[in-house]
């Protein structure tokens, strides 16, 4: 089948390479740009486990063809760790929160959480369940995801909650 | 949120207590998790994030017919097309079926399904596999299976439990029968007076409604073997590494020591990846075959039909009560659907009977089961495999109580098996309960959802303004941590490295249960070092042999091997110390890896490192005759079960115009024992709790009276997402188990619970308009059916 040349920025880093015109953006981000934080559970545009950002807009990269990302600039759960490699607010929050166990849904829920917060920057409590119920996951139940939102949203106010974390010991 | 935390008497003072030096420092304490940084950023490494020089990609070829004949099979298209490698059928696969034991029933003597790995001339349910593709992308290996030429005469199929009793038509025709293994333990004359004569004899009939454990990452495997070295390596999504190697070694015919078993991150399984499915064995078998790095993964489609499926059971169930509303006797017949080709955990029937009694003083009880094939996906390991037990009695219980006029709190009260009868034998004299409260887990949940009042609120609510809310319990003990062969034992390494730093090796197959920071809380608590410094491996076969992660045995077995070595490395450290310092070994404390002589806040000290560079690199500096290094392997055994147990508690109301259920609250009062991580422990009841809910209110894997399967897209099989879910409130009470650490298994108790109580809440909403339900799934057409009837 023949190859057509892409570019895009795939977190900040540009990336070019050639690719069948059925080649999915979410396999392109894999295989071509070591995005392996794109997890793909359904393949049919449910789950939200491969949402990444493209050009602002949290998307699913499985119902995208790269050839539709051309020029893009698209942020993954890689780019929303810090510069100096720390985790993100929304990152953190999770990891304070317990909002993740086998961690195969995360990384798409860390780019969907970012997206919400960034329209809503102070959801209510059924705004948040309403937020994420584009994103499945089958370790949490859902209940340290729906804090960490509330954590992450609260950080990002400068008002955090008190997580009562105990990490270095009593 | 309410929180209550209650500790129970520890009946086993003489346990050796947690290392005063540093005792409950990290042990028992929210320790954030070291799996998290990698996970939330993305760098997990998940078995489809393995890309091995020169790897080729495989597809299946599945029916979609339930059952035929394969009159026509030609491979010679999908080998011409540019980028196909090869493809193979059963022909080509070079093993001597062996020994595999696909259920627990057939371990009793029942029938063996055929280990057909690939379809031999006939089809057996849809999504059996035919033949395999292999080609240099999986773009191309999926083009390819659509040019294969296959024609299949479709005969007809048992689709349902009561088609395949019959046997007119036979699912595995080397067999002659549908029946994989029945078990019957008949009602002695005792029992047969009490179920006839008895004040109270109430008879139901339920089913369960078939799910499917839906890891979110599908199942996997990348296989390489070196024809020069006659060697196998194995990345593969399970969670089980010592197990996974067993089978491979067994179907290539070499030694164990010539497979590796590796896997970094698993994205969940809850008993789907304990054992070897037929894919991931013909991935081994092909990997030789085809001489360079073979990967498959699995689709989600794939994995929704053709994984492995559960919770497809019915059971009729007689209670008899006397005269003062004590449950006097129980039988239970129970036929669980099997499927086509099912593996390790399907055939829970006989679990399920001899657990019937649960937490009550049932003194007399019997049951008959029956495992039966059909022609549908197979049946397998699901989170709490014999949950049916739990949901066929605490269905019936407030069935019974609706019938004879009795509050089913009252009813459970007075049945229930309270601290001072314990330890308590069950009925059928095989099992003795000890360490639990189901008792106090009932009164904490009563007391957490305040029941007087919701009940007064019920009434209020339905009289004033017609609205159908509902309360459902359900009591549940659970035997975890089991003592049989294999799953009983566990290893563990612990190592110090010339830095001070400490390497633990343990067996298991994490796939989300955060076994590298309770494992390492365990054995930093013992050692007297920091968490922080403490790094737990897994997930590998170069460990000390191990039974698997599932049947929620990590926190009381393996723990007890990571303990006991740990414990060994402490007092190697206490004795060259005690060299260095010129102290006595038994006056020394280690604290944050700071050795001291007890009481001297000001004396001379050695650091960890110090020691450990002593017994490595300066080896001249040990104690005479010492052997040189810091490292010790130890393993656990498990003598008994420990007994977990909860009540979950939760409120719902019935929109009567959709028949859709909403949650108010859902409590769940539990007793694991100890906690390693308060925070890993709520993780993982919610998780169970959720997908307990989901398989009554949600999910329902459906087929058509043919055979073809009607969800295979989280379209269709609906997994509940963040907007239905209840915010879960947790109690918990803590009697200490037998174990070393007093801990007991809780993987799976929230996914046992959690059904029946849903269900209950939901039909005693119903039962204010005099409805009455037995039958999973209730979604909302059900839900609508069973209002119609209301008139
Ligand atoms: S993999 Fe894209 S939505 Fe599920
Ligand atoms: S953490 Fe496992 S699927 Fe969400």
């Amino acid at each position: 089948m023949s190859e057509v040349t892409v570019h895009m920025s795939v977190n900040g880093t540009a990336r070019r390479g050639r690719v069948e015109p059925r080649k999915t953006l979410a396999d392109f981000l894999r295989e071509d740009c070591v995005a392996t934080s794109v997890h793909l559970a359904c393949e049919h545009g449910v789950c939200g486990a491969c949402t990444v950002i493209v050009d602002g807009v949290a998307s699913r990269s499985c119902l995208m063809f790269a050839v539709q990302a051309d020029g893009a600039s698209i942020t993954t759960a890689e780019g929303l760790a810090n510069p100096d490699g720390s985790l993100g607010i929304v990152q953190d929050a999770f990891r304070q929160c317990h909002g993740l166990q086998c961690g195969f849904c995360t990384p798409g829920f860390v780019v969907s959480v970012t997206a919400f917060l960034q329209e809503n920057a102070d959801p209510s409590l059924e705004e948040i369940r309403e937020g994420i119920a584009g994103n499945l996951c089958r370790c949490t139940g859902y209940q340290g995801i729906i804090k960490a939102v509330q954590h992450a949203a609260a950080t990002m106010a400068g008002t955090p909650t008190a997580m009562t974390t105990s990490t270095e010991g009593n | 949120m309410a929180q209550a935390h209650v500790p129970m008497a520890d009946k086993h003072r003489d346990r050796a207590p947690l290392f005063e030096g540093t005792a409950a420092r990290f042990v028992g304490q929210k320790v954030l998790r070291k799996e998290d940084p990698r996970l939330v950023t993305g760098h997990g490494q998940y078995v489809d994030d393995i890309v091995l020089p020169g790897m080729v990609h495989a597809a299946f070829l599945r029916s979609n017919v339930a059952k035929g004949r394969i009159t026509k099979l030609d491979t010679s298209p999908a080998l011409a097309l540019d980028g196909v490698i090869a493809v193979y059928t059963h022909a080509d696969l070079r093993y001597v079926p062996g020994t595999i034991v696909a259920t627990m029933m057939q371990a009793m003597g029942g029938a063996a399904c055929p280990e057909n790995l690939l379809a031999t001339d006939d089809v057996r349910f849809v999504g059996d596999c035919i033949a395999v593709v292999v080609a240099e992308s999986r773009y191309i290996a999926e083009d390819a299976l659509e040019l294969i030429d296959l024609v299949v005469v479709a005969e007809t199929p048992v689709v349902n439990l009561e088609e395949a009793l019959t046997d007119t038509h036979i699912v595995h025709k080397e067999l002659g029968t549908n029946i994989t293994g029945t078990i019957d333990i008949p009602r002695d004359p005792h029992i047969e007076g009490l179920l006839t004569e008895s004040a109270h004899v109430v008879t139901a009939t339920f089913n369960q409604a078939r799910q499917t454990n839906s890891p979110m990452e599908t199942r996997g495997i990348v296989a390489s073997w070196d024809r020069f070295r006659g060697e196998l390596q194995l990345h593969m999504s399970n969670q089980n590494p010592h197990e996974m190697r067993r089978r491979a070694a067994d179907l290539l015919a070499v030694d164990e020591s010539k497979v590796h078993v590796a896997q970094q991150d698993v994205g969940g399984g809850f008993g789907q990846k304990m054992f070897m499915p037929r894919e991931e064995a013909v991935i081994v078998l092909l990997s030789r075959e085809v001489g360079r790095p073979l990967k498959w993964i699995e689709d989600r489609r794939e994995n929704l039909m053709a994984s492995n499926h559960a919770r497809r059971d019915r059971a009729t169930v007689t209670f008899a009560l006397d005269a003062d509303k004590k449950i006097v006797a129980g039988y239970v017949d129970i036929n669980e659907d099997a499927g086509a080709y099912p593996f390790g955990g399907a055939g829970a029937g006989a679990m399920a009977g001899m657990l019937l009694q649960g937490p009550y003083k049932l003194q007399r009880t019997a049951f008959k089961s029956y495992a039966v094939f059909t022609n549908t996906c197979g049946r397998a390991a699901y989170r709490g495999p014999w949950q049916f037990e739990s949901v066929i009695r605490e269905q019936m219980v407030e069935h019974v109580a609706r019938r004879i006029g009795i509050d089913p709190v009252e009813l459970r009260r007075r049945n229930v098996i309270q601290w001072e009868d314990l330890p308590w034998t069950t009925p059928m004299q095989v099992m003795v309960y000890d360490n639990m409260s189901p008792a106090e887990t009932l009164d904490q949940a009563v007391e957490m959802i305040g029941y007087e009042a919701f009940r007064a609120e019920q009434k209020r609510a339905f009289e004033e303004e017609g609205r159908l809310l509902g309360i459902g319990f359900s009591l549940y003990i659970e035997p975890s941590a089991q003592n049989m062969g294999a799953l009983a034992t566990e290893g563990a390494t612990v190592q110090i490295s010339g830095t001070g730093k400490v390497d633990v090796f343990m067996g298991t197959g994490s796939h989300g249960q955060s076994i590298e920071t309770t494992m390492a809380q365990i054995v930093a608590e013992e050692l007297g070092v920091h968490v922080d410094d403490v790094e737990v491996h897994q997930g590998d076969s170069n460990t000390p042999f191990g039974g698997g992660t599932g049947g929620s045995r990590t926190a009381s077995i393996v723990s007890g091997a990571g303990r006991a070595a740990a414990i060994q490395v402490r007092q190697k450290v206490f004795q060259i110390a005690a060299h260095l310092l010129e102290a006595n070994p038994d006056d020394l404390e280690i604290d944050s890896s700071v050795i001291s002589v007890k009481g001297t806040p000001a004396g001379k000290t050695v650091t960890l490192a110090q020691v450990s560079h002593t017994a490595l690199y300066a080896t001249e500096g040990l104690p005479p005759g010492m052997e040189t290094g810091l490292e010790a392997t130890a393993r656990h055994r498990q003598e008994a079960v420990t007994w977990s147990n909860a009540c979950h508690v939760c409120t719902v109301e019935i929109n009567r115009n959709t028949g859709a259920v909403s949650f108010a609250r859902y409590i769940v009062s539990e007793d694991c024992g100890l906690m390693i991580n308060p925070m890993v422990v709520e993780g993982q009841v919610a998780g169970g709790v959720v997908q307990g809910i989901a398989g009554v209110l949600y999910e329902d894997f459906r087929y058509d009276a043919d055979g073809n399967p009607l969800t295979t897209t989280f379209m269709d099989y609906l997994l509940p997402t963040a907007a239905e879910v209840p915010i879960i409130e947790h109690g918990h009470i803590e009697t200490p188990s037998n174990t070393p650490g007093g801990y007991k298994g809780m993987g799976e108790g929230g996914a046992i619970g959690a059904p029946p109580c849903v269900f209950n809440a939901v039909a005693d909403a119903l039962w204010l308009l005099g409805v009455e339900v037995f039958d999973h799934p209730l979604g909302p057409n059900e839900i609508l059916d069973a209002l119609a009837t209301a008139g």
